[in-house]
């Protein structure tokens, strides 16, 4: 049941997250390694998104530990995690709408005129657009670089910049909250290409997601979440999704450490 | 971001045609209004072709635009970042006030009064941004009700501070520069002229500029692309305040007196500019190109008008018309390009 994870690069040992008298993790387990889509399942509820706050930096943890590359790491803020290779895609892009595609990319990274236009603050649109359009044709995202508004581009598109975005800055690690939640099916397929693209360049991926048939098509593991405790690590080659199902229900339990 | 667009998936874009991109650029808000400028300015020129066209005339329509056009270029900046001022006026007025004040105090005349006027109401601007500022960003007030708020203030305080009397002995070497030229241009004219191509250039090609249209576009964006929200809002304010001040010194060197009345509708004048320029309400979009299309579709009218002989309260009618019209049209604009 369990599969081969040589070297975790991520990874979360028993966290503890209390909010008040709710617990929304007890003691739960976590890993990812380079090269590699982990899907982190659960039902609503389990601890999914208050575990991926903790691993992206968002919220501290009650406790427990997080370790990368196996030491221990305090994640006090999301720019300490970024600082560390970790970005994240957040469920609604968090993109600036009225800007173009490679405005958004280097938003808050911006590249700068070298000499003194630099150092008065002028930006190097020239070298953002050329480096933006690079990310885009590598990872096979049809995006016009500059010159579009986000807004006026389609949901497929706008989830390819977000994607472009975290993955063109994380050398480490991408978690992608529901990249396909809002997705027809032609767009799902083009955003479940674009991770196994991520993960061929040797980030590890990290995606949340209901959808078990999109789990089992681009994930290499799942790792399920119920009541904030890790239930089930499964080889996502050789489950099905009765068993990951059973999982997410408890309708089987089995817990691994 | 709807499933039904999935068919729409791959090339849509990348290659637009010429005739699309010539479309779409005719269609922006900025490039209407300079239609319609343009349009105003020809008409006017065919029924009085001489008096419109003249250069005193020409000369007259900059002048009245100019400190209308540094207004409007500050109240764009919070307007880019879906805020607003509403104070314009009131801290023009102010501005004013405590600039004659301090000239008066230090007494004389000559260029160090001149210099000193200005830097102080330059800085009783900024003073009024920086609170702007603060009661957004950190106070969480909507910009709507912090800047009504100092709109009476700002102006109530000048009456308080003067008695209810303009103030009139504004040193000559200030009201030299309400008269005089620079080859020709009044220095109003060069004043204003150069403010809208800094801020243009700020907005346009800087960091500050971007981080201004994101902010305006989404602050929970800015805020998780590690942009200082907060710390960026008061400079936008500041910016607003400031370039407001140096109005107010500006309007002290043209009319010689403090205007305490005159400025009640000062800052509908600028919103009206800034919007008929394609500044959004909502935020994270607008170009000073734009404002000063703005500004002078209302002084083209006013000027065209008496020119022409035709009531000038006509110029009113007309401005809300063409308001409405350039906003129609960009609603138009958004709903083909979403």
């Amino acid at each position: 049941m369990t599969s081969s994870l040589a070297e975790p690069l991520l990874e979360a040992r028993n966290v503890v997250k209390t909010f008040g008298h709710v617990q929304a993790l007890r003691g739960a387990d976590f890993a990812v390694g380079a090269g590699e889509v982990v899907a982190l399942m659960g039902d609503n509820g389990a601890g999914k998104s208050t575990l991926i706050k903790i691993l992206s930096g968002v919220q501290p943890p009650t406790s427990g530990e997080v370790l990368m590359d196996g030491e221990p790491v305090e994640l006090r803020s999301p720019d300490a995690a970024r600082a560390l290779g970790i970005e994240t895609v957040y469920q609604d892009l968090a993109l600036a709408d009225s800007l173009d595609a490679a405005s958004n990319l280097f938003l808050g990274r911006e590249h700068m005129r070298s000499g003194l236009l630099g150092r008065l603050g002028f930006l190097d649109k020239k070298t953002m657009r050329s480096e933006a359009a690079r990310v885009f044709s590598e990872l096979s995202v049809t995006v016009t670089p500059g010159g579009q508004t986000v807004r006026g581009m389609s949901g497929g598109q706008r989830q390819g910049v977000a994607v472009c975005r975290a993955v063109m800055w994380a050398n480490r690690v991408v978690f992608m909250d529901e990249p396909t939640a809002a997705l027809g099916v032609a767009q799902t397929r083009n955003v479940l290409d674009l991770i196994k693209r991520v993960r061929d360049r040797g980030i590890a991926v990290v995606l949340i997601s209901h959808s078990v048939p999109d789990v089992l098509d681009v994930a290499d593991r799942i790792e399920v979440l119920r009541l904030g405790r890790r239930v089930a690590r499964l080889d996502a080659r050789v489950t099905n999704t009765q068993e990951v199902v059973a999982a997410i229900t408890g309708a089987r339990q089995e817990e691994m450490r | 971001m709807s499933p039904s667009s999935a068919a729409t998936v791959a090339p849509a874009t990348g290659t637009e045609s010429p005739r699309a991109r010539l479309t779409s650029l005719l269609l922006r808000p900025s490039t209407v209004t300079f239609i319609i400028l343009v349009v105003i300015v020809a008409v006017f020129a065919t029924i009085a072709p001489v008096s419109f066209t003249s250069v005193s005339n020409t000369r007259a329509i900059l002048t009245d635009a100019s400190i209308l056009l540094i207004l409007s270029i500050a109240i764009n900046f919070p307007m880019i970042t879906a805020g607003i001022d509403l104070s314009t006026g009131s801290v023009l007025v102010f501005s004013g006030v405590m600039s004659v004040k301090v000239m008066q105090a230090f007494g004389g005349d000559g260029p160090g009064v001149a210099v000193l006027g200005g830097v102080v109401a330059v800085a009783s601007g900024l003073g009024w941004g920086v609170l702007h500022g603060v009661l957004v960003a950190y106070g969480r007030i909507p910009a709507f009700i912090a800047t009504l708020g100092t709109l009476g203030a700002a102006l109530g305080l000048s009456y308080i501070i003067t008695g209810g009397f303009d103030l009139q002995d504004v040193p000559s070497s200030v009201t030299s520069i309400g008269s005089q030229r620079l080859l020709g241009v009044p220095w109003l004219v060069v004043a204003a002229a150069i403010v809208a191509i800094v801020f243009g250039v700020l907005l346009q090609a800087t960091r500050f500029g971007r981080h201004t249209y994101a902010i305006g576009a989404s602050q929970e964006a800015a805020r998780r692309a590690s942009i200082n929200v907060n710390v960026h809002l008061v400079k936008v304010y500041v910016i607003a305040g400031g370039l407001t001040g140096l109005a107010g010194f500006l309007s002290l060197a043209r009319f010689a007196t403090t205007t305490l009345a005159g400025h009640a509708t000062d800052n509908l004048q600028a919103v009206t500019a800034v919007v008929l320029g394609g500044t959004s309400l909502f935020g994270g979009t607008g170009a000073i190109v734009g404002t000063v299309a703005g500004v002078f579709i209302p002084t083209v009218l006013q000027n065209g008008f008496v020119v022409t002989g035709v009531t000038p309260y006509w110029q009113q009618v007309a401005v809300g018309v063409v308001l409405i019209a350039a906003v129609y049209l960009d609603k138009i604009r958004r709903s083909r390009s979403v």
